[in-house]
């Protein structure tokens, strides 16, 4: 039964590793930048939750009324004024990225710079809805089902959006070919602008949902970005629909690692899993390539 | 070899007087001028190693820490068993051998696949080196025993960084340097070419990644302990970064340009101000970027070349 | 042209499907040593595929490529061009940030023969005079124009010291002046002892370079012959025009 668990958690896990990576495959996948700060993000929202309860004592999950707008204001500010001149200068994708890592790169350390000035460097943690639910004989926390099941309200919202809206139309004729898209009249500048910003606010709304059943400090974002780059890689740049199911991969492949090796080392089984999906399928898993 | 020696004898002269000038130069300056003046070779042989591969191809590597840290490591476990000399090449031969690792499973890859990779090649030798010494050592910190003088160091430190700048200006001039270059332009020109690009970008990449070893390693010495949060350290992948950046990845000469002011900038505020600082240096940093994207040494070379021909074309006094 | 030739390039049942699209399929055409083959056919018929599977830009599907009797499929480009096949682009890729004798000095490098820098230098200053473009050896890539491009593309390609030489739309975009110039130097190409496939759509150039040419729509081989047998045939016709216009230069 304890491996049962350890699986389920996995589950929860990877929804939230799912969540996370499709913020950055909005804006890898369809605005094309590779962001590299996108873990500050998410540790901004999960400071701001932090506050929310600790220090004016209300729901965390109220702290996306100020996390969200922050983040999605200034992702957009990043991009229309950090992004788009590279965008111009970039010859092709390869140079765009090699471009975007340096700027985004620069932007991490300045974001956690400001992170560790403000906040020190102390682990922080608080307990929310740490109520054991049983479910099929196994207990796990309330906490992280609620994140979970967020995160799947969000992908499913995400998902309707691209499928079934005019917007989301765009959004995967951007994704197929930029040029192509502005060709037959979308505006892709403003629509990847958007996508940039969504892409931040969710990063912020998932270390909100986060916070709540894990600790982290200034100085985590580099994990949470570098597990959302895996997840994204795995499902394939610009897979939006396989990112969850990608994310949740890498949720039980760790679950299950930590628990059978050593849950000292999920970094390390990240990056096996990761090197794996390089060797055998580095196109991503849910591309028909 | 000989082609290369032949026609640039002056500036050999000069890499030879250089070498002999700072190699003497301990005897006349101060303790402090000392240390300071290691540190500043130390990173100007990471930034030119940096720069060797991932200024040529433009495959961004952003696990300098990841090779600092695994010399310091390698040096700190080795040098108990082997004197310190073999520790240091172990150093120098586990930095290569780590990097065709990496190398062989990325550089086949598009750039971003490796970029991904080496950020976060760091966080995972960090975690696995952690872990291991946890469980296997029972304890995180490692102590070095070494006896080797600070002069002596900073010898080590300037063969190192002689090494990385001659090399990389000898390769420069060879075949090698050119293969570099057209992958960096064009690298589906360079496979039809003939260039088998796998394989110098694996081997580039390896050497880079073992100069950067053997610096970790010699500093190492200077640390009466060590431990994971020291020895890897994401700082020392962004300050190289940008000391090659700055300073222009396009000649062998612009890192040593880019190094200079910024250790200067580090030894007198770093200190002080940590955070601040390193705010600071991701806002030159993302300025360097859009603004001087070739960096400092296109813009000194330019300026050269024109008063030079100014100076030629004036005549003579009548 | 004297007496049947050897094959030097000999192309067996090549298949290549991008998805579902089937870009080359069930193609075979064999390239006489010292010939100039032509490879023609509408825009979107595969013929660039072909060139780019033959110098393993991407893996075959199915199918045969053979060298002097040598198996290609499975060797990597830069083998390929070790092998002495050597090509242009579509698209012209002259490294921007060298200069056009660096450009092809690299050819000369690592070619089949490779050779260090200052004699690769020596050989390259030859070409380049060779191609035309004399006194421009020290302009970048991103300085040329257009047509210089085109020329240090086919110098870099001849300083591999290929046997096969491959052109993509060598001669496109080029005013009747120019045009002129590059057939004859085609041609002198060739008379020194290099086999040509090139894809064109100028069929003035087809018709006065080629020895052979294979047609192509849709992936497909529709026609082989000289230029004038296969220019007049109705479904090449067709397929260039789609409708059946009897008479015309199917010309681009």
């Amino acid at each position: 039964m304890i491996l049962f668990e350890v699986f389920l958690n996995g589950l929860l896990l990877g929804g939230m590793y799912g969540l996370i990576a499709l913020g950055l495959n909005l804006q890898y996948g369809i605005a094309r930048i590779l962001n590299l700060s996108f873990g500050e993000f998410f540790v901004g929202g999960a400071f701001i939750a932090f506050f929310t309860i600790m220090l004016w004592k209300l729901n965390p999950f109220l702290s996306v009324f100020v996390s969200i707008p922050i983040a999605f204001a200034l992702s957009w500010l990043i991009y229309q004024f950090m992004m788009v001149p590279l965008i111009k200068r970039a010859p092709d994708q390869d140079a765009l990225d090699a471009d975007a890592v340096l700027v985004t790169f620069g932007l991490f350390f300045v974001f956690q710079g400001l992170a560790l000035v403000n906040w020190s460097g102390d682990l922080r943690g608080y307990s929310y809805l740490s109520v054991p639910v049983h479910i099929f004989g196994a207990t796990i926390a309330l906490n992280r089902l609620v994140a979970f099941l967020g995160a799947c309200a969000l992908a499913l919202a995400l998902y309707v959006i691209l499928r079934y809206t005019r917007v989301g139309s765009a959004l995967r004729a951007i994704t197929i070919d930029p040029v192509a898209a502005g060709l037959v009249g979308i505006d892709v500048r403003k629509h990847s602008a958007l996508v940039f910003a969504a892409g931040g606010a969710l990063a912020a709304v998932s270390g909100m949902l986060v916070s709540t059943f894990v600790s982290f400090s200034a100085t985590s974002g580099v994990e949470y970005t570098l597990k959302a780059l895996i997840v994204v890689i795995m499902a394939g740049v610009g897979r939006v629909t396989g990112t969850l199911a990608a994310g949740i991969l890498l949720g039980v492949v760790e679950s299950l690692g930590g628990y059978l090796i050593d849950p000292a080392l999920t970094i390390a089984i990240n990056f096996a899993l990761f090197m794996l999906i390089l060797l055998v399928r580095p196109t991503g898993l849910f591309t028909r390539a | 070899m000989p082609e290369i020696v032949a026609n640039n004898r002056w500036l050999i002269g000069c890499f030879v007087l250089a070498a002999i000038v700072l190699a003497l130069l301990p005897m006349f300056v101060s303790g402090y001028a000392v240390s300071f003046l290691l540190l500043m070779f130390a990173n100007i042989a990471l930034a030119t190693a940096w720069s060797f591969f991932s200024g040529a191809t433009r495959y961004i590597s952003l696990a300098t820490a990841a090779f600092f840290g695994i010399g310091i490591y390698t040096l700190a476990i080795t040098h108990v068993y082997i004197p310190i000399g073999l520790a240091l090449a172990a150093a120098a031969v586990i930095g290569f051998l780590v990097a065709v690792l990496v190398g062989l499973s990325t550089l086949r890859l598009r750039g971003v696949y490796f970029v991904v990779f080496t950020f976060g090649l760091t966080e995972l030798v960090h975690q696995v080196i952690n872990w291991w010494e946890i469980k296997i050592n029972k304890t995180a910190t490692r102590y070095i025993f070494s006896d080797v003088s600070n002069v002596a160091i900073y010898q080590i430190l300037l063969a190192a960084m002689l090494m990385t700048v001659v090399g990389s200006w000898y390769v420069s001039q060879s075949r090698l340097g050119y293969a570099l270059r057209a992958i960096g332009e064009d690298e589906t020109v360079a496979r039809h070419t003939g260039i088998n690009t796998t394989w110098v970008k694996v081997l580039c990449f390896a050497l880079s990644a073992s100069a950067m070893a053997l610096v970790g390693a010699t500093l190492a010495l200077r640390y009466p302990y060590i431990d994971a949060s020291i020895a890897f350290n994401n700082s020392w992948s962004f300050q190289v970064l940008i000391a090659a950046l700055l300073g222009g990845a396009s000649r062998f000469w612009g890192p040593m340009v880019g190094a200079i002011p910024l250790v200067l900038l580090s030894e007198f505020l770093a200190g002080t101000f940590p955070h601040h600082f390193s705010i600071a240096l991701g806002l030159c940093f993302v300025v360097i970027v859009y603004f001087i994207p070739g960096g400092l040494a296109p813009l000194i070379e330019r300026t050269w070349y024109r008063l030079r021909d100014s100076m030629r074309t004036r005549p003579a006094a009548a | 042209m004297t007496g049947p030739r050897e094959t030097l390039l000999g192309v067996t049942g090549l298949r290549k499907a991008f998805g579902g699209l089937v870009a080359v399929r069930d193609i075979s055409f064999d390239v006489a040593r010292g010939s100039i083959t032509g490879l023609i056919g509408p825009n979107g018929s595969g013929k660039t595929t072909v060139l780019n599977l033959i110098t393993a830009e991407f893996p075959a599907d199915a199918g045969s490529i053979r060298l002097r009797g040598q198996e290609l499929i499975g060797c990597r480009s830069f083998e390929v061009c070790r092998a002495r096949i050597a090509r242009t682009f579509q698209l012209v890729r002259v490294l921007p940030g060298m200069t056009a004798l660096e450009n092809v000095m690299l050819g000369r490098m690592f070619g089949s023969e490779p050779a260090s820098p200052t004699l690769a230098a020596q050989d390259a200053e030859q070409l380049i005079a060779r191609v035309g473009l004399g006194g421009q050896a020290h302009l970048y890539g991103a300085q040329l124009t257009y047509i210089d491009q085109k020329r240090v593309e086919l110098a870099r390609a001849l300083a591999t010291q290929p046997e096969l030489l491959l052109l993509d739309e060598w001669l496109a975009g080029l005013n009747p002046t120019e045009l002129q110039v590059g057939i004859a130097l085609i041609r002198q190409i060739s008379k020194d002892g290099v086999t040509i496939v090139m894809i064109e759509h100028v069929m003035e150039a087809i018709r006065a370079l080629c020895d052979t040419c294979t047609v192509m729509n849709a992936g497909e081989k529709i026609a082989e012959g000289t230029p004038a047998a296969v220019l007049s045939k109705p479904q090449v016709m067709q397929a260039y025009l789609g409708t059946d216009t009897g008479a015309g230069d199917a010309a681009a």
